[in-house]
């Protein structure tokens, strides 16, 4: 009856030439290139740090000066040296703080918030936490500096406050909310019908998510850790502010130390482009990107895994 | 009858202790946070002023106000809304409307989780090398901001693909039957209905710009600048920066300064988040499918 009907598919296909579909196919590139911009940049960032540092590289470098040297003497009249053994020390030694605060507690929140919370309570405790978040690392530090560092003086009798644990403190506590966010949604990720079968069975509350909650959302929880960790790993202000920034391996949790990200931040902008001084602090950017890099891959695989299964 | 039995007592009691256990990590976590709150905003509240938000830093920065600073945020927070939100929705678009299930659509979603995990202060190296030095623009608002929108992408981008993702495909399909495009489904019908989860990931993107302060700190903000800014090559000042400035770089700085511009930072963050979870809340509760 109808005549289009009976028409070969290839006339249809020359009819839908028009402006629209041109629009259309338009709109797909252009979309795709916004898509692609992701993998453009993160790219983008490791040729560019690597193009800085790379002179310092292939210099007279010595793996073993920088990564296992405590000398970092850019400056020095006589010798300069670059080694981050110290720096890493530093970073290592107020992330681990941090961590040993965080994470117990980060998940400690979690599942209080996933668990025992209902209603009003659980909304009000997820919003507060989202808030926490929120808050920019130059606060915290300003925090770590004004208000932790008189509190430690005043409460352990030292004459500095400022050190690996105010550092480990502002960074764990700046760590906890994202990782509580984090660990929640892997506990959500839990069916409740797992907790069902097993509050069926006459298990308690603290029975279900010992021994039924916790054991399936193990990897979501190690991606929440594993995230937190590249968190604290890669802040700079708020260790900038708090650590006292000497260059020290630390004996105590009151000494001062430097960060890896603090040095760079304290001293990019008095160098000269170009300089070894400059090449060198790129160096150190290399190496926190490969680190964080690896970090968060493994989180992403672990926690992708979960959502898999 | 029931009868409770000891290990039934013994179960509930557990059941207290873990309660308590968990619900104090919990007070322990938010409340210090509470009090250094209350006590930023009790030192900070009697600095602000109208003079203190619109005037200009006098006497070494120890006195005055901090208008270049809270204008230089703005205008950064501005430009790099300008180049992450155009680009983070079209990739948004990609991988919720056209992406396929394979490899390479792993790749992307694998560089977006990177791009937000890469340290702040890389993101800076990366601003200082790409866009000052290689592309020419100089410390400016220019290279800074695009430092920012680069750090900030992931949030529009996560943001937004949740928001499409969250409309029906049943929108979808009825539209494509009736001869639409591709382009105009999405324009017509999918775009219109995630248009506020969009925007509450937008404003999350204004709250963490404008808190910022590694990547800044040699793309294109300084630490005083004695007029404003003019253009976009021209260097800025930051109220992020502004606050490691003054409450570590200036001698005999009066303990307050440091405490107002805290706040006024804090109060500007906080304030961009609830908006954005207020309207997340009222779309939930608006949505009818």
């Amino acid at each position: 009856m109808n005549k289009q009907h009976s028409q070969p598919p290839r006339a249809v296909d020359f009819d839908r030439l028009n402006r629209a579909w041109y629009i259309d196919k338009a709109v797909q590139l252009l979309v795709f290139v916004g898509g692609i911009s992701a993998v453009i940049f993160i790219i983008g960032i490791f040729v560019f740090i690597t193009k800085e540092g790379l002179g310092f590289i292939i210099g007279d470098f010595s793996f073993t000066e920088f990564f296992f040297s405590q000398n970092w003497r850019p400056t020095s009249e006589k010798q300069t040296t670059y080694g981050i053994l110290a720096l890493i020390a530093g970073t290592a030694s107020v992330t681990g703080l941090a961590m040993l605060i965080a994470i117990p507690f980060s998940l400690g929140t979690a599942i209080y918030i996933a668990e025992f919370a209902t209603g009003k309570t659980r909304e009000y405790l997820k919003i507060t936490v989202e808030l926490l978040a929120a808050i920019p690392s130059v606060v915290w530090g300003f925090i770590g500096l004004t208000m932790m560092n008189p509190l430690i003086i005043d409460l352990f009798d030292v004459p500095v406050g400022l050190s690996v644990l105010n550092a480990g403190i502002i960074l764990g506590l700046m760590a906890a909310p994202i990782m509580t966010s984090i660990a929640e949604d892997a506990l959500k990720a839990v069916p409740d019908r797992y907790r069902e079968a097993a509050e069926a069975l006459g298990a308690t509350r603290w029975q279900v998510i010992f021994k039924v909650v916790l054991p399936a959302a193990k990897n979501g929880l190690l991606g929440a850790v594993l995230l937190g960790v590249g968190r604290g790993f890669g802040e700079t202000m708020a260790v900038l502010m708090a650590t006292g920034h000497s260059i020290n391996i630390p004996g105590s949790i009151f000494d001062s130390v430097r960060a890896l990200t603090a040095t760079i931040a304290a001293e990019l902008g008095e160098t000269a482009v170009g300089s070894q001084h400059y090449q060198a602090l790129f160096t150190i950017g290399i190496s926190l990107f490969v680190i964080t890099f690896i970090i968060n891959l493994i989180a992403d695989l672990i926690i992708r895994d979960v959502r898999k299964g | 009858m029931f009868q409770a039995t000891p290990v039934n007592h013994r179960n509930l009691s557990r059941q207290k202790l873990f309660r308590f256990l968990f619900g104090s990590m919990t007070a322990l976590l938010i409340l210090p946070v509470i009090i250094v709150l209350s006590t930023l905003i009790y030192k900070g509240a009697p600095v602000i002023s109208f003079e203190f938000l619109f005037a200009n830093p006098t006497n070494g920065m120890t006195a005055g106000g901090i208008f270049p600073a809270l204008l230089g945020t703005i205008l950064l927070v501005i430009g790099a809304l300008l180049a992450s939100v155009p680009l983070g929705v079209a990739a948004a678009i990609y991988l919720s409307e056209y992406a396929p299930n394979n490899w390479f659509t792993r790749a992307i979603n694998i560089a977006i989780i990177n791009l937000a995990g890469v340290p702040s202060i890389v993101h800076a190296l990366f601003g200082l090398g790409a866009f000052v030095i290689f592309f020419r623009f100089g410390t400016s608002i220019l290279a800074a901001s695009l430092t920012l929108a680069i750090m900030t992408l992931p949030i529009v981008i996560v943001a937004t693909r949740e928001s499409l993702q969250a409309v029906p495909m049943a929108f979808r399909e009825a539209c494509w039957n009736m001869g639409a495009t591709r382009w105009q489904t999405i324009r017509r019908i999918v775009l219109p209905n995630a248009v506020t989860g969009i925007l509450t990931g937008v404003i999350l993107e204004v709250s963490r710009t404008a808190g910022e302060t590694a990547p800044i700190m040699f793309t294109g903000a300084v630490f005083f600048l004695p007029f404003l800014p003019q253009g976009v090559f021209d260097q800025t000042m930051a109220l992020s920066l502004h606050l490691y400035v003054v409450s570590t770089q200036v001698p005999e700085m009066p303990a307050a300064v440091p405490y107002g511009v805290a706040l006024v930072l804090i109060g500007l963050v906080l304030i961009m988040n609830s908006v954005s979870i207020a309207l997340r809340m009222y779309l939930r509760g608006k949505k009818k499918w």
